[in-house]
């Protein structure tokens, strides 16, 4: 469904991104791991275009989305839920919502069926409905999230990009999100990218990972692979290198 | 006394709805590019002069004539974004800030070649019969003035606060990188920004032009005060703006009647000055909720 093929991408001088490759089946959740800095989140970005890689390639359902600027690409059917949701503070949950089917509303798609796919929204995450007409600024910070990923999936995405969807949040709100992820792939079969520090919890819900060390694909594995692997749990699952070798 | 201070007042109100219209087109861009557009006065210098050329030369009706001048100044606003603006997405709003200066007076040198030096007046849209109001005598108009502020002030809210494209401009303007991960074109909005304010300012002009005579020059001191509006209403584009401007006129109404005609335009300055000094953030700082 998406193909990265050697993408390097640069801020001024430096070099984020080295040659990195990777691929998403239709289907498919997929974690990004690595430290701080290694070049997660700018290989959502630059999926997105907003640090556009000077070259390589990105295929996506069989086009070359290279080129094409961050709302084409929305267009396409690649949305982002950025790092620090990034919701629209000074609107309401509601218009949060539909600012997501902004793309649909240019499309003259009907307002019913808008409509109804906030109300299913709400329906994803109630903690929210009651909040309606709220400014989404004075939302908590798992609220934020919610509404963010509920932002996206208005644009109705065949493929969603999640960019540290558990950062600063309490474990339960961190479980809730993730339950949510993968009832949006069984339900509407939506493939996930996801970027998170929270290793252990993002291979759990993935099928297959992707390390990144200093921009540079270091490691790609099944998840559960990832999971048993010592060195990865050594560098990001937080496990003691002694407590691996007396195993 | 006190008609006379009504007086005052109600001048006052009419130059400040002027100065408001343009002060919410330079808040319009500035909110939607993070530029300050030095070329706005020349929107309002565009709309009267083109009206007294569609009018007076062409010999169309007032009304047509008014149309057409809205969509000629539009037509100039949305040039001027795709060839000066544009073509420069990636450079410092100071260069871009200078650039509107360099297109203010292009556009302005070009009327001069079109237009002429002269002084030249539109007639008023409904006779010229005074009104009485308390005491103090207003001009029929004046009531248009308002009338179509308050207008074009409705309008607005309502496209930014009710109309899906409204609501993406004011997102831009809010988190220009979340904006675009929804899927806004942000620079289709920048040139929404330039055609909603450069009809702005077209209508201001348009609208003065009766009572104060229009030349190819009205756009750089109409355009200063305009700014000040916006800056004493913190850059918002919407009711803070309008208060700027409304106390901007009322100032200098009273500045000019009761000190010296010949203080009129220090008084704006003096009052831009104070405020970029002690308030930067702008006289309502509530305003920096309804930025567009």
């Amino acid at each position: 469904m998406l193909k990265i093929k050697n993408i390097n991408t640069y801020y001024g001088q430096v070099h984020a991104l080295k040659n990195v490759s990777l691929h998403v089946n239709a289907g498919e959740i997929v974690s990004l791991i690595g430290a701080n800095g290694a070049g997660k989140t700018t290989i959502l970005n630059s999926l997105s275009a907003v640090t556009p890689p000077r070259d390589g390639e990105v295929i996506f359902e069989g086009t070359s989305i290279s080129n094409l600027s961050t709302d084409r690409i929305v267009e396409m059917g690649i949305s982002q839920v950025p790092e620090g949701r990034q919701v629209f503070k000074d609107f309401s949950v509601e218009d949060n919502l539909e600012l997501g089917a902004y793309l649909r509303f240019r499309g003259r798609e009907g307002r019913a069926a808008i409509k109804s796919d906030i109300e299913d929204m709400f329906a994803l995450f109630p903690q929210l409905s009651s909040r309606r007409k709220q400014m989404a600024g004075t939302l908590s910070g798992g609220e934020q999230q919610m509404l963010a990923i509920g932002r996206a999936l208005m644009a109705k995405p065949k493929l969603l990009l999640l960019d540290e969807p558990s950062m600063g949040l309490a474990p339960l709100v961190v479980q809730e999100i993730f339950r949510v992820i993968t009832a949006l792939r069984a339900e509407r079969g939506t493939s996930v990218l996801l970027v998170e520090q929270n290793a252990k919890a993002a291979l759990k819900i993935a099928d297959r990972g992707y390390v990144l060390e200093t921009g540079k694909v270091i490691l790609e594995e099944n998840a559960s692979d990832l999971l048993e692997n010592k060195e990865v749990q050594r560098a990001y699952l937080g496990r003691e290198k002694k407590e691996i070798w007396e195993r | 006394m006190s008609e006379q201070l009504l007086q005052y007042l109600l001048s006052g109100l009419s130059t400040g709805a002027i100065y408001s219209l343009i002060g919410i087109g330079f808040a319009i861009i500035y909110n939607s590019t993070g530029i300050i557009n030095f070329a706005q006065g020349e929107f309002f210098m565009l709309g009267g002069m083109s009206t007294y050329y569609f009018l007076s030369v062409a010999h169309l009706p007032l009304p047509v004539a008014m149309l057409l001048a809205v969509l000629l100044t539009t037509a100039v606003g949305v040039l001027f974004e795709r060839l000066a603006i544009r073509p420069l997405r990636n450079a410092s709003p100071l260069i871009l800030v200078i650039i509107t200066i360099g297109g203010s007076i292009l556009i302005r040198g070009i009327a001069m070649l079109i237009w002429g030096k002269d002084t030249h007046s539109i007639p008023m849209f409904t006779g010229n019969e005074p009104l009485t109001i308390g005491g103090a005598t207003i001009l029929p108009q004046h009531l248009w003035i308002f009338g179509i502020t308050l207008l074009i002030i409705i309008i607005n809210r309502f496209y930014f606060y009710n109309t899906v494209s409204g609501k993406a401009m004011r997102a831009c303007s809010h988190n220009r990188r979340a904006a675009s991960l929804v899927g806004i074109d942000v620079k289709r909005m920048v040139l929404f920004a330039f055609a909603i304010s450069s009809a702005m300012g077209s209508v201001a002009g348009i609208i003065s032009a009766p009572l104060t005579m229009t030349s190819y020059d009205v756009g750089i001191m109409l355009g200063l005060k305009g700014f000040c509006a916006a800056i004493i209403g913190g850059m918002s584009s919407g009711i803070a703006t309008v208060f700027g401007g409304l106390l901007l006129g009322v100032l200098e109404a009273f500045g000019a009647g009761l000190i010296s005609s010949g203080y009129k335009d220090a008084i704006a300055f003096i009052i831009l000055l104070l405020i970029l000094f002690i308030r930067p953030q702008g006289l309502f700082k509530k305003a920096e909720t309804e930025r567009v």
